[in-house]
């Protein structure tokens, strides 16, 4: 189980570092569910097959689809890539980077001494998880309910389209098609 | 056999600071919307190591939990981005500096 959990947690640091480095987006996404994937392994070795599943199907399957999905509206070019590049130069990525390694220090060494006292994991079963979130936390599934209904909402709000935006975006379009076909 | 919580919690802080670095390096608005997801995956994985080590559901509980936060955040963030290309042709966080109307 050691083994499978060190495999998964090291293809999931690889992938996610490849996934926040690269210059197209839909690369990166196919990155994100390889680490996502990965880490749904390391879930069911840490004893939480739930969480596993739920890992794969709502964030591989939902939320990252549905980033697959703007990003394929947006239908960002070759243009795009060029720009992310030279927007990621050395000298932008290097200062984030040392303060956030000084951070992982830090993070680690924490966990590390406050954590070490032989712990040994232990299995905790689906049926379990569901008592305790619709038993005593039931409170908490409404309040998330609530949640999404925000979501729907602002979602719907900052993506509607008013009517002047939309004749704007036409006029646009026909600019650019009489353009095209000036060349 | 389980593995040890503390190799969990090792793992989440790595990933959760590779999240934080993405987030501080890209001007792109969907990396950030992608970096902030995989650090919310990676406090999802604290939790569930913590849950682990103490033999309580609860920490599964609270991922899933976490789970609707991120399946919001993610809209949100989606919608936000799409806003930003149509009126700015630019998904460089960048350009809605002024939020101006």
């Amino acid at each position: 189980m050691i083994v499978a959990f060190v495999i998964a947690g090291i293809l999931s640091i690889v992938s996610t570092l490849l996934a926040v480095s690269r210059y197209s987006a839909v690369h990166a996404l196919l990155y994100l569910i390889g680490s996502l994937l990965a880490l749904a392994v390391a879930f069911y070795t840490l004893g939480a097959p739930y969480a596993a599943v739920l890992e794969i199907m709502v964030y591989a399957g939902a939320i990252v689809v549905l980033l697959l999905f703007v990003v394929m509206i947006m239908n960002l070019g070759n243009r795009r890539r060029e720009e992310e590049r030279a927007l990621l130069k050395p000298s932008v990525w290097i200062g984030p980077s040392i303060v956030v390694l000084l951070v992982a220090v830090e993070l680690l060494v924490i966990i590390v001494r406050g954590l070490a006292p032989a712990t040994k994991g232990s299995y905790i079963p689906a049926l379990a998880v569901n008592a305790v979130v619709f038993g005593p936390y039931i409170i908490g599934v409404e309040l998330v309910s609530f949640l999404l209904l925000a979501g729907v909402v602002s979602a719907f709000h900052l993506g509607r389209r008013r009517k002047e935006s939309i004749k704007q975006g036409v006029a646009q379009d026909d600019e650019q098609r009489r353009r095209e076909a000036v060349k | 056999m389980i593995v040890p919580p503390v190799y969990g919690m090792v793992l989440a802080a790595i990933l959760f600071v590779i999240g934080l670095a993405g987030l501080m390096i890209r001007r792109n608005m969907v990396f950030v919307v992608i970096s902030v997801e995989v650090m919310l995956n990676a406090g999802g994985l604290g939790f569930i190591s913590a849950g682990s080590r103490w033999g309580q559901a609860e920490g599964q509980a609270v991922f899933l939990f976490l789970l609707a936060v991120a399946a919001t955040e993610a809209a949100i963030g989606l919608a936000l981005v799409l806003w930003l290309h149509r009126r700015h042709k630019s998904v460089d966080s960048d350009s809605a500096r002024q939020m101006r109307g």
